[in-house]
């Protein structure tokens, strides 16, 4: 098949950037949309221009170092799914396919296509983990979970941290990606001795680089891993009910 | 011709009862006490199970860690890419598993090419992993009762894989990301990020540190530190077409053998049995297929060489389930080894299925007949809605068509009892090392081994040897073996950018890829071999005259790194078809074809090959060394491995 690109090109940080157009012909549609850019980033390099910096590792949707806006939307078309696991054939021969990074002021440019994202590891580091020091674990088996607290932890221990949510929202709110690391550790019996420390702190992270959530319901839409915004309203209840108990903390002087 | 030095590598195996080794050998080590741990530097390469794991863990006992990643943030490593599961002899299914019996099947699934003590070691530890893991949170499967659940996986008869959907890897990297986390918050860990490590530092023959590119600036810098872990995972990307992640390259462990580290048996590769068959030049990269899916799929192909028909028109007695008829008592669930072979058999047969007749069947129905879609769903959904992305066919409905792919490496830098080098100093863990899975991993091995280097292991056996250093100063980033490494790099830096030649890094990969996969893949002889020997340093002198980046130096530059990486592939690729042309046996994944058995299975030769080949770089254009580990079994009688 035969494509028009439009790419955002952008030399560094800070530095104005702008469309440019590529031609990319004879492209397999059971190719990838990353062997895409694959494919026109070879052709550049031979015609000596400078390839698209793009973030991409795994390619099987999993380890969250990719994501583009395709078409004013992140990943692109396809429901529940990443931009390494989107491939051609939902494409049509002749496309115009526009392809930005994510915008977001959270997530300054580096250059081209490529953003830093490590405000969300500093949103993880404010309380994203069990305090569990390596060597003091109990038998595995002595905490007895029931299956669907498992199951509905894992449904929100699923994130990949690649972005989407926050590139999706209209407010840049870091919010579905914050309530899932909260929800999924806040469910388990292992995450109750930190609960109400790890939201508020969470929280407050997120708060330094991102806006604020008004339910538009983006984020889920964008997720490649249909992370449910329900996660977002167990936050929400915890982070109230943190707030309660550190002022009754507080009042007890 | 190789030079064999017979100078014995000693491998530092503590004495008494294998059971007792570690127990005795943790109490014989120095400690550090509290007080003095922080007076210790600890560099760490790499952030996946190992790389975390060992960060977090340095981090927690009160060490100053500095840990390095290429990528832009930890939570990235390949590690996350694991699927299916991680081994543990916990024996929660009451049906007959033991520490004795995990170490027995891994030994016996690496073909006996693993060192029996390095082994014992990780199945008495993988029991503690699990413990660990759940406390951290990793949300692993459970039953209804609330207890954990577990699966089976190849090459053994218990059910001791524990998982967490089709996403194992994922979840417990997120545990020692979490982990790690928590350190770099605690300021007991430094982390670097987007930081590539580009040359070891050596100081009177020790590691002293190491030489870092910042990837977006393209700043060079330098790092001292007391000792230097190396974390850097596997090179099944020298194939080009792998499992692997794209940025997954050979370089840290490839710039430590060349300051003096001995690469231990290169030639033992993985061939994964079950990955997505390729479908054009094009593609970039080889998707895997739970291994855990053998264990409701059946493998079959059609019994007629040709049989163009689509799966639904084969009627099952035109069908070969040809595992499950060789292998009658482990059948779908045999090796990855003896299952891939068995798939390029029938493959080269005439009988592979597909468009490109390059795949054969994984077949679900009668799982789905047995146990309803819902059950299908629940253990295998994120993995079906993978393959049916990829390939835009519906697996529910039709087989799934799977081949075997590069997936990971079992030989690596050759590492000590207490994972070190042979450069003092210098550790390497995870699949880094060679030390665990000798010829072959068997499934779910990975993520155990990785866990019990990071977690375990080698935050025990560090403290020996910083311990010996207490009172003395520290290496000096001053001292000019660190400038003059930095300098090394920004050469090597500039003298690829300078080249401006004609074709692409990628396309010399891919080129490289196919000469490696052909020769040195899943089946090797010494005239493909003695081929490729040719064949590798003619590319690499073209690659080096004739390859094209853009960009500068001082940007962030994916070509360069690209190159880089590609750069040492050559070297590596070449040592590996040495290593296969002087192991004149099969084992494991290591097929000579020279060497089997009338029904086409490998033929090993304990009398002569009985041993790990510990390769030693010498110089540009030099040959290099080959010493032998004798490998000795005291625990286990050497058998020839039947999965019949």
């Amino acid at each position: 098949m035969d494509l028009t690109l439009r790419v955002w090109r952008q030399q560094g940080p800070g530095v104005p950037g702008e469309f440019e157009e590529y031609r990319a012909t004879g492209i397999s549609e059971d190719a990838s949309f990353l062997e895409m850019l694959d494919v026109v980033n070879d052709r550049l390099t031979l015609d000596g221009r400078e390839p698209i910096a793009f973030d991409h590792d795994c390619r099987e949707g999993i380890c969250g170092s990719c994501g583009v806006m395709i078409n004013g939307s992140p990943h692109g078309p396809q429901k529940g799914t990443a931009t390494c696991q989107l491939h051609m054939r939902k494409f049509s021969d002749g496309d115009l396919i526009v392809v930005e990074p994510w915008r977001a002021a959270g997530f300054p440019i580096i250059k081209d296509l490529v953003v830093d994202r490590s405000a969300l590891d500093r949103i993880i580091q404010a309380g994203g983990y069990i305090g569990a020091d390596v060597g003091g674990a109990p038998d595995a088996n002595l905490t007895l979970i029931p299956k669907d607290v498992a199951e509905t932890a894992m449904d929100a221990a699923v994130c990949i941290g690649c972005g989407a949510c926050v590139a999706a929202c209209p407010n840049n709110a870091a919010q579905l990606f914050t309530a899932a690391k909260v929800s999924h550790l806040n469910l388990l019996p292992q995450g109750q001795p930190e609960r109400w420390e790890r939201v508020s702190a969470m929280v407050d992270e997120m708060e330094r680089y991102f806006g604020s959530c008004t339910n538009h319901g983006e984020c889920e839409a964008a997720c490649p891993k249909s992370i449910s915004i329900d996660f977002i309203a167990l936050m929400n209840r915890d982070f109230i009910k943190a707030k309660w108990k550190n002022r009754a903390l507080a009042a007890r002087g | 011709m190789v030079v064999d030095v017979t100078s014995a590598l000693d491998a530092k195996i503590p004495g008494g009862p294998i059971a007792d080794k570690w127990d005795k050998h943790r109490f014989d080590m120095p400690l550090v006490a509290p007080p003095n741990r922080r007076k210790f530097d600890v560099i760490v390469i790499g952030t996946g199970l190992a790389g975390a794991g060992a960060a977090a863990t340095l981090g927690e006992l009160g060490y100053r860690v500095k840990v390095f990643t290429y990528h832009d943030s930890p939570r990235r490593a390949h590690s996350i890419s694991a699927q299916g599961g991680i081994n543990a002899a916990k024996n929660y299914r009451n049906d007959g598993d033991s520490v004795f019996r995990l170490f027995y099947d891994t030994i016996k699934g690496g073909d006996y090419r693993s060192r029996e003590a390095n082994v014992f070691r990780l199945a008495q530890v993988s029991t503690e992993i699990i413990d660990q893991a759940t406390a951290q949170g990793v949300p692993f499967a459970r039953e209804y009762g609330g207890l954990l659940a577990n699966r089976s996986f190849g090459g053994v008869q218990v059910e001791r894989t524990f998982y967490a959907r089709g996403q194992t890897g994922q979840q417990l990297l997120l545990g020692a990301y979490q982990a790690l986390a928590r350190q770099i918050k605690a300021g007991t860990v430094e982390s670097h990020n987007r930081s590539e490590m580009l040359e070891v530092v050596l100081v009177d023959g020790k590691a002293a540190g190491i030489v870092v590119r910042d990837l977006v600036t393209g700043e060079v810098t330098t790092h001292a530190a007391h000792a230097v872990v190396l974390a850097t995972g596997g090179y099944s990307n020298v194939y080009f077409l792998s499992t692997n992640a794209k940025a997954c390259n050979t370089t840290a462990i490839w710039r430590a053998y060349r300051k003096g580290a001995l690469f231990a048996n290169p030639c033992f590769t993985q061939i994964h049995p079950t990955c997505i068959p390729q479908s054009d030049e094009f593609q970039s990269k080889l998707t895997l297929m739970s291994e855990s899916l053998r264990n409701d799929g059946r493998i079959w192909v059609p019994e007629e060489v040709g049989d163009g028909r689509g799966a639904s028109e084969v009627s099952v007695d035109q069908r070969d389930y040809f595992l499950e008829r060789r292998y009658p008592a482990f059948g779908n669930l045999v090796p990855r080894d003896v299952a891939s072979r068995a798939a390029k058999k029938v493959v080269d047969e005439g009988r592979g299925v597909g468009p490109l007749a390059n795949g054969v069947y994984l077949d679900f129905a009668d799982a789905i007949a047995r146990l309803g879609r819902p059950a299908i769903e629940e253990r295998y959904g994120n993995l079906f809605e993978m393959y049916e992305r990829i390939t835009g066919e519906d697996p529910y409905v039709r087989p799934m068509r799977i081949y075997p792919a590069p997936h990971y490496t079992m030989g690596g830098l050759w590492v000590d009892y207490d994972l070190m080098t042979t450069i003092p100093g210098l550790y390497a863990v995870g699949e880094a090392n060679f030390s665990d899975h000798g010829a072959n991993r068997l499934g779910a091995s990975a993520l155990m081994q990785g866990l019990a280097d990071g977690y375990f292991i080698l935050p025990a056996t560090v403290a020996a040897y910083l311990a010996g250093m207490l009172g003395q100063p520290g290496p000096s980033p001053d001292h000019p073996a660190f400038a003059e490494a930095a300098r090394d790099v920004e050469e090597r830096t500039t003298r690829l950018l300078e080249t401006d030649g004609s074709r692409t890094v990628d396309w010399f990969h891919r080129e490289l890829g196919k000469i490696v996969w052909e020769h040195c893949g899943m089946a090797r002889s010494a005239d493909g071999l003695r081929k490729a020997l040719g064949e590798i340093p003619a590319l690499r002198e073209e690659f080096h005259a004739d390859v094209k980046l853009l960009g500068g130096a001082d940007t962030l530059n994916q070509s360069l790194e690209k190159a880089g990486r590609v750069a040492d592939f050559f070297e590596l690729a070449e040592l590996m078809c040495r290593d296969a042309l002087v192991r004149e046996e099969s084992c494991g994944g290591h097929f000579r074809v020279e060497h089997q058995t009338a029904d086409g299975e490998a033929l090993r030769n304990d009398e002569d090959f009985a041993f790990v080949s510990a390769w030693g770089w010498d110089g540009p254009g030099g040959e290099p060394t080959l010493t032998k580990e004798e490998l000795e079994f005291e625990n286990v009688s050497v058998k020839t491995r039947s999965y019949k």
